[in-house]
């Protein structure tokens, strides 16, 4: 048996080659460049590889989705037409997102923690801090983050995926334990979401196992082939697809495997909580809508009463709770699991249109949450003292926000399009991103849960709505001695991803026609 | 013809009964004398302490072993299989391992730029 | 002929006016209509308080320049014949989904336009009125922000050509008396009271989402000419269906029973506000929504009828809360209330009404926001007090405010020859028009409306005697404030006497030879008059004998004779209407009551329903989400539990369903 050199395309895997080395040069950044020339220069490196990547999808783009896309490497890497987009999604994205991870305000000091190795409220973390040190690796993280989400969306067989969903998770559960601010709180997070992640890891690899079991191959499409061929395994079958799909809805956060989402929304430093919101939950749903859509179409009926039953929670709880919520983030950490529970409606229209929908739905929610997360960045507590006014960290607790449209009408305004666009009211990119979700699956027979997903929505506005009332029509409230919020300025790049987001919140709301063509194209998936 | 899970099973039983027979046994005839440093938790790196002695810094040396460990013991996993095939694998296998051997490099050279090695 | 004119009737839509390209620069650029106060609101939004000193004349001129555009296209289409008076806009293709296309368009035609014209007129004098009304507060220029904001979105309402354009501008309306209801939020009740409209409209706004999820799965589409089209080949029970659901949305939007309670409250608001929004114009729209649909109904007998029914009830509940309400505002609100549900009556009453109930929403439109600024400018000139048992006398201190309210006091129980007459004449006339099958329908809506002719009598003489006439009960300067009653400024008097104008002439102009019904025709449909089942000279003298009895009762009491200070006790009647018919009562009782039991006793036992910081169902929805909220409780191992519970279960799920 001799063996034949799989095929590689560079121009196919180019856009991941990039970001993972990028990452690799960071780190070498950081061990040769000097102190003060670290962050420009992770600064420099990784805007350009990320405009390179989305340069280099732009431009297989038309190939790809006219030849149905490529194999590569014995069918691990699968660069079709909705992997293509996703990839391109995410790294639109996190071209935000790392933006955001660059303000440093005019504070003057990113979100990062200056030493993460210092323990909290020590006097070496005191001595990082005085000194100005900077945790820079915070590039390289977000880069091997975005290399795994890349490789996940395209990934053929159940190794790849399982390797792709370690390499994201990994620098995510570093990432979240490094906030500068409530250090420990940013700690506890990190260590529960790792926790959990593996948790799920495990049950993810387990469902693996079984569908190897029942199939004896690991790639998606030879276990679909299998699905037809072969009789009296149904158990290893169905539980494996079972435990598979649970480990992704631990990802994207669905009930009943969202547990860890609030606590580590808040936990982690803002700036990250936006980049994980938006760009995970995308990748996982890349794999997921590939795994249900290659998979899945025989086994339709087997698991839908499951996959129903995890929609209407997620979007029943993600709703109700986030009802209650009274801080900033944890509102939109619920807010953004019930968006989960909306995508899964699309993804159980089980069409073409359900494909092209859920990828619409993904950009106009990580728009938005990358841009309502950078707002939060923005907002700060401050404490009056001896020495004046000191700025600390971010005022999430709800009343903190009463009146801030009073005082910085954009800043408030912009989150309330964001708001608005969670909300799914019409003009916004939400609104067309709840209807063509609805419409697909309603097409696709899943009537009942369209009922669900509209007055979840509806009932959603309510705390959406109570946000922007209280922003703009709640007065300031009384300065409690000490204790004050105020608005810190952006070093600019928080203000141009805001405005950014705004203008693709509103653009995808007027003509969201161009776009959903665009990706109406990107619906076939390779065997 | 049995059924091919049996032997899996006899070796799930076999572990089964090790474990729990050394568990076992040593609880019963083992002797029992506890010192401070035996009732500690489970040594593995730094002390599960809430406060870091000596000016808030802690020893990071565990985790640093532990990083030269994986650069080196990983290292020496995938080039033994590479070494045992190399004739086969050819051209491919040689481009592959040696941009896994650049890829674990990196942090060794981070580990070492960073002062990793400087135990003082 | 007489009997069959119902079914008769229902031919005329088969030969709709079909909809035609714009012609001529005005009618393409009918965009303008809306974006040009949307783009001011904008302006005045973002530019804060560099723009307070000339916000509020920007605000006026964006009203008043809607009114030019509407004007001149109003023109343009009375140039064109009949037969091409319905025109479509299209303005772009908004989302294309799978089969589906939604392009957003607009539709020029005589129902659009009516509502276009009554808008921007009255708006733009209420505007003026604003001007001065608000000259004291500090944020005047935010309140034309959404003053205008509110235009834009009831523009867009009534020019949509499909149910989805139109429902933007139906949200945009709602979030528009949202906050102009909650202006003067730092009072806590007055923000309680724009919560409860809130809530109230999202009820009703369910209505509108679940009709068109109706349309959509039986049509495929959602603009008026597809829908509206496909009305002959829908089965009775989806027409039914559609019908109650839009029935549920205009009985939100404008406060029908059993959805009315919030109006009264809505009341907070500034009254300029109460004039435009909540008398003249927003409350309307759900007339709009159901003469809209006509085709619909049509084919719907049943939905029809309880059109007829919520109608008839609420026009006698409002009257009958008007005759108790001691606030001023709160008892024209309740008639506004008693009025709607005239029109919505009418508009149930199939063709022989719906150009009737557009008539009388017109000629409302201009006495009931005339009364509303009338009783702003006496707030104005008596400290904001709104209790009528403190006024009395007042038409010597403020004539033209006197005047001016009583031309809309006389034109809204509908004295010969003023608006309020030629408009409700119609309505009582269609209400006594026989219904083949179903002769008790005629009698039966006919008393109701009679007798409603009868309170409205009462009720509005009551409160034109209680605040102009009897002796002066004002309160003094033992009691903290003394008043100084005084006329407004011209800025409110013009636009008062403007509005009285129209209630004067008005009706009696557009009746002339049926002018205006002949100019609805294109839209709803041409009927040939049938006799009703009283002859027309008993119907209109047993009217003007019953409003004439109600208003000699009310001068008896209330002009006549000495009016408490303070209410007296009253009978368990009054008692009730004084508190709106306990209606908020029946709500708890019948929604936020069972709902909570049912969570209580499915959920988590018999535990107490914690307690949220919202009002009616939201409650129990808080209750439910406080407990998940104790299920994330901060420890790994429950979180690690949850999954591996959740895992079990799925497991179990498809496997289960498997066999």
């Amino acid at each position: 048996m001799s063996y034949a050199a799989p095929h590689i395309g560079w121009l196919q895997i180019a856009p991941l080659a990039i970001v993972l080395g990028t990452g690799l040069v960071g780190v070498l950044v950081e061990a040769f460049v000097p102190r003060r020339a670290r962050r420009t220069t992770q600064l420099v490196l990784v805007f350009a590889a990320l405009v390179a990547a989305l340069l280099l999808i732009v431009a297989q783009w038309r190939d790809t989705m006219a030849s149905g896309g490529v194999s590569l490497f014995g069918g691990s890497y699968l660069l079709d037409g909705p992997a293509l987009a996703i990839q391109g999604t995410l790294v639109v994205l996190s071209i935000l997102a790392v933006a955001v991870f660059a303000d440093r305000t005019s504070v003057g000091q990113d979100a990062f923690a200056p030493a993460a190795a210092a323990v909290p409220g020590s006097d070496y973390e005191e001595l990082a801090r005085r000194k100005g040190l900077e945790q820079t690796e915070v590039y390289p993280l977000a880069m091997f983050g975005l290399g795994g989400m890349l490789l996940i969306v395209a990934a053929g067989d159940l190794l790849t995926l399982f390797v792709a969903l370690e390499a994201l998770s990994m620098p995510l559960y570093v990432l979240t334990g490094l906030a500068r601010r409530r250090r420990l709180l940013s700690q506890e997070a990190s260590l529960k979401y790792l926790l959990l992640g593996s948790f799920a890891s495990a049950l993810l690899l387990f469902g693996a196992a079984l569908l190897y079991g029942f199939s004896g191959s690991l790639h998606l499409g030879e276990i679909a082939a299998a699905t037809g061929t072969i009789a009296g395994l149904e158990g290893l079958l169905l539980g494996g697809m079972t435990l598979l799909l649970i480990g992704l809805f631990f990802k994207v956060g669905a009930v009943p495997f969202h547990a860890w989402t609030p606590d580590v929304y808040v936990g982690a430093p803002t700036p990250v909580t936006g980049f994980m919101a938006a760009t995970t939950k995308i990748a996982a749903f890349g794999a997921m809508v590939r795994v249900v859509y290659v998979v899945g179409p025989s086994l339709q009926w087997d698991l839908e009463p499951m996959l129903w039953t995890v929609a209407i929670l997620t979007m029943v709880v993600g709703t109700v709770v986030a009802l209650v919520q009274t801080d900033v983030k944890r509102m939109l950490a619920y807010s953004s699991i019930a968006h989960a529970g909306f995508v899964l409606v699309g993804v159980l229209a089980f069409s073409t249109e359900g494909i092209a929908s859920v990828l619409f739905y993904l950009v106009v929610y990580g728009l938005a949450t990358i841009g309502a997360f950078a707002v939060v960045t923005l907002v700060r507590q401050t404490r009056t003292g001896a020495e004046g006014t000191v700025i600390l960290g971010e005022a999430t607790h709800l009343a903190q926000w009463a009146g801030l449209g009073r005082r910085s009408p954009w800043l408030a305004g912009a989150l309330s399009l964001f708001l608005l666009s969670f909300a799914g009211i019409p003009l916004t990119a939400g609104f067309a991103g709840k209807f063509t979700v609805f419409t697909a699956a309603a097409d696709g027979g899943a009537v009942p849960l369209v009922v669900v997903g509209v007055i979840a929505s509806a009932a959603a506005v309510f705390f959406y709505v109570r946000l922007i009332v209280l922003m703009y029509f709640t007065p300031e409230r009384e300065e409690e001695g000490e204790e004050g919020v105020t608005v810190v300025t952006s070093s600019g790049f928080t203000t141009v991803v805001i405005a950014v987001a705004a203008i693709g919140t509103v653009l995808l709301g007027v003509l969201p026609g161009p776009l959903l063509e665009l990706l109406g194209q990107a619906v076939k998936f390779l065997p | 013809m049995t059924n091919p899970y049996v032997p899996i099973l006899i070796l799930g039983g076999v572990a089964l009964v090790l474990a729990l027979g050394g568990l076992g046994a040593s609880a019963i005839i083992g002797p029992k004398r506890y010192n401070r440093a035996k009732l500690d938790a489970y040594e593995c790196g730094i002390e599960p302490t809430p406060h870091a002695v000596g000016g808030g810094r802690f020893p990071i040396k565990y985790y640093l072993v532990a990083m030269t460990f994986i650069v080196f013991d990983i290292e020496v996993v995938f080039l033994y299989q590479w070494a045992v095939n190399f004739s086969e694998l050819a051209l491919f296998g040689f481009v592959a391992t040696m941009l896994f051997l650049v890829v674990i490099t990196v942090p060794y050279l981070y580990e070492w730029r960073r002062g990793g090695f400087e135990w003082a | 002929m007489s009997v069959h004119t119902l079914t008769a009737a229902r031919l005329p839509f088969a030969d709709l006016a079909v909809p035609v390209a714009p012609s001529g620069p005005w009618q393409e650029s009918a965009w303008l209509l809306v974006a040009v106060p949307l783009v001011s609101a904008a302006v005045l939004l973002l530019a804060g308080r560099r723009s307070d000193r000339w916000g509020h004349w920007l605000g006026v001129a964006a009203s008043a320049a809607s009114f030019v555009i509407g004007a001149l296209i109003l023109v343009s289409l009375l140039q064109a014949p009949v037969g091409e008076r319905v025109v479509e806009v299209d303005l772009f293709d908004w989302i294309s989904a799978g089969q589906l296309t939604l392009a957003a368009g607009l539709r020029l035609d005589p129902l659009s336009l009516t509502f276009v014209m009554l808008v921007t007129f009255v708006g733009s004098l209420i505007h003026v009125y604003s001007v001065a009304y608000m000259d004291a507060d500090v944020d005047r220029r935010r309140f034309f922000a959404y003053l205008n904001l509110f235009v834009a979105a009831m523009l867009l309402l009534v020019l949509a050509d499909s149910f989805v354009l139109l429902f933007m501008g139906w949200e945009g309306v709602g979030l528009a008396s949202y906050l102009l209801i909650g202006f003067w939020n730092h009072r806590t009740e007055y923000a309680v009271a724009a919560k409860k409209a809130f809530i109230a409209n999202r009820v009703g706004d369910l209505g509108l989402l679940i009709a068109m999820m109706a349309m959509f799965a039986t049509v495929g589409a959602l603009d008026f000419t597809s829908v509206f089209g496909a009305v002959g080949s829908m089965d009775t029970s989806t027409a039914t269906i559609i019908g109650l659901a839009l029935l549920l949305a205009a009985c939100g939007k404008s406060a029908q029973f059993p959805l009315q309670s919030w109006l009264g409250d809505a009341m907070a608001g500034p009254t300029p506000v109460s004039a435009l929004i909540h008398a003249a114009t927003m409350v309307t729209a759900g007339v709009y929504l159901v003469v809209r649909s006509a085709p619909i109904y049509e084919a719907a007998p049943d939905a029809q009828l309880a059109v007829v029914v919520v109608g008839a009830i609420t026009l006698l509940f409002g009257a009958i809360v008007g005759c108790a309400k001691d606030d001023i505002k709160k008892a024209l609100a309740a008639s506004t209330m008693s009025q709607i549900g005239y029109m919505m009556l009418a508009a149930g009453l199939g063709p022989v009404g719906y150009a009737f109930a557009i008539f009388h929403l017109v000629t409302h439109g201009f006495f009931k926001a005339g009364m509303f600024l009338g009783a702003g400018s006496v707030m104005h000139g008596m400290n904001d007090q709104v209790d009528m048992r403190r006024f009395g006398g007042l038409a010597r201190y403020m004539k033209i405010t006197w005047v001016t309210f009583g031309l809309g006091w006389l034109a809204i129980i509908g004295v010969p020859p003023f608006s309020g007459f030629f408009s409700k004449d119609k309505i009582i006339e269609a209400a006594f028009m026989p219904v083949a099958g179903a002769e008790w329908r005629a009698w039966l809506f006919g008393s109701v409306v009679l007798i409603g002719a009868g309170l409205t009598a009462f009720y509005m003489s009551r409160l034109f005697f209680m605040t102009f006439h009897g002796e002066k009960r004002w309160t003094t300067a033992a009691e903290g404030a003394e008043q100084h009653p005084h006329e407004s400024p011209r800025l409110m008097t013009w636009p008062m006497v403007v509005l009285a104008v129209g209630s004067v002439a008005l009706g009696g102009l557009l009746s002339i030879g049926g002018v205006f019904t002949t100019w609805l025709e294109p839209v709803v449909g041409h009927t040939e008059h049938a006799d009703p089942v009283l002859p027309i000279p008993v119907i209109m003298a047993s009217t003007l004998v019953l409003v004439l009895l109600g208003a000699f009762l009310a001068w008896r009491q209330y002009a006549a004779s000495t009016v408490p200070q303070v209410a007296p006790a009253g009978s368990a009647l009054t008692r009730a209407a004084r508190r709106d018919l306990y209606q908020d009562e029946v709500n708890d009782a019948v929604l936020v009551g069972p709902g909570a039991y049912l969570t209580r006793s499915l959920v988590y036992g018999d535990r107490q329903v914690v307690d949220g910081a919202v009002v009616g169902v939201a409650h129990v929805t808080v209750g439910i989400a406080e407990r998940v909220r104790k299920l994330q409780n901060g420890y790994v191992r429950s979180y690690a539990a949850t999954m591996l519970a959740g895992a079990v279960v799925l497991l179990v799920v498809v496997l289960v369903t498997r066999i």
